[in-house]
């Protein structure tokens, strides 16, 4: 049991983040303004989502010029995608446990 | 008690990764039509086959394309780019509204991705079936395209539906088995592009579209 919930990752515990990791985990690289959309949250909340998941080494920041307008594509990194996928196996295991104890 | 708030979270995160890898706006009713007008095309294509009085000028060997047979070719191409954009048309449009009903834009990352993918392999089907026409073999194109259309579905399936697959499938099965029967090109034509579209296209909306209206 104790295991189980030291794999429930507090990085990811927050559904704009969640969120970012989702979209992340399926596409080779997300920008901003997808992002944005996909989530329907502002600016300001989703960056600060998106930096603390940058601190913490899961998501790859690339700037970059497209016709000439700076243009910020995000990426899952190696550790992201694991930590992420261990966090959504406890999550899952978590509820198997409880269902089964009730 | 945390139990409510991960259930939540995993339906979330299923719903985000297919929202942003997926274009699920694709309407199962343009399948139908797309089906009735193969349908009608391939009717049509009888009709003006009879009037000719002469099938058997769809043949595999390479014939020297006399001016009958050349107005023939001229009147199936027609035919077939006709029923091409009814279908398209269509579909645009249905998928289109579909959209806006359910407040998902329609040109997004998406829904490119869908075309490009959709349209890559058959792009390259259609230009090889014109090199079919153009060497007299035209017997091979209905396979042909059967096969492309089916490879086309396969490909494009992981941008959308993933049901789409099995219509893949069944097309490039279906088209493969026409080449050993090449007289009858145009019945598999029929059988791929009018029922099957027709079957998987209410298939499609009853899984997915009607609940939502």
């Amino acid at each position: 049991m104790k295991n189980i919930i030291s794999n429930i990752n507090k990085a990811f515990d927050h559904r704009v983040r969640l969120g970012i990791m989702s979209v992340l985990m399926v596409n080779e690289y997300a920008d901003f303004t997808s992002l944005k959309e996909l989530l329907g949250v502002t600016d300001g909340n989703i960056a600060s989502h998106i930096k603390a998941l940058e601190k913490v080494g899961y998501v790859k920041v690339e700037k970059s010029f497209i016709d000439r307008k700076p243009n910020t594509r995000y990426s899952a990194t190696k550790s992201g995608r694991n930590d992420f996928q261990k966090h959504i196996a406890a999550i899952e295991n978590l509820l198997n446990q409880t269902q089964s104890k009730q | 008690m945390n139990n409510e708030k991960y259930i939540k979270d995993l339906r979330e995160i299923k719903q985000m990764m297919n929202r942003s890898s997926r274009f699920i706006s694709l309407s199962g009713l343009a399948g139908v039509f797309a089906g009735c007008y193969a349908i009608i095309g391939v009717v049509l294509a009888k009709t003006i086959l009879k009037n000719k009085g002469d099938s058997s000028i769809i043949g595999l060997e390479p014939e020297i394309t006399n001016a009958a047979n050349q107005e023939l070719v001229i009147q199936f191409l027609i035919l077939a780019i006709g029923v091409l954009v009814l279908a398209i048309g269509t579909a645009v449009f249905l998928t289109t509204r579909k959209a806006q009903k359910n407040n998902e834009k329609i040109w997004d990352n998406t829904s490119k991705r869908l075309l490009i993918n959709f349209f890559s392999p058959l792009g390259a089907g259609g230009i090889f079936c014109l090199v079919l026409l153009q060497y007299g073999l035209f017997s091979l194109i209905a396979p042909c395209m059967l096969i492309f259309y089916g490879l086309a579905l396969i490909h494009a399936s992981k941008y959308t539906f993933g049901d789409l697959r099995s219509l893949g499938y069944s097309n490039m099965i279906l088209g493969l088995i026409a080449t050993q029967f090449l007289n009858f090109g145009l019945y598999f034509w029929a059988i791929g592009f009018g029922l099957f579209h027709i079957v998987y296209g209410i298939w499609m909306y009853n899984k997915y579209d009607r609940k939502n209206t």
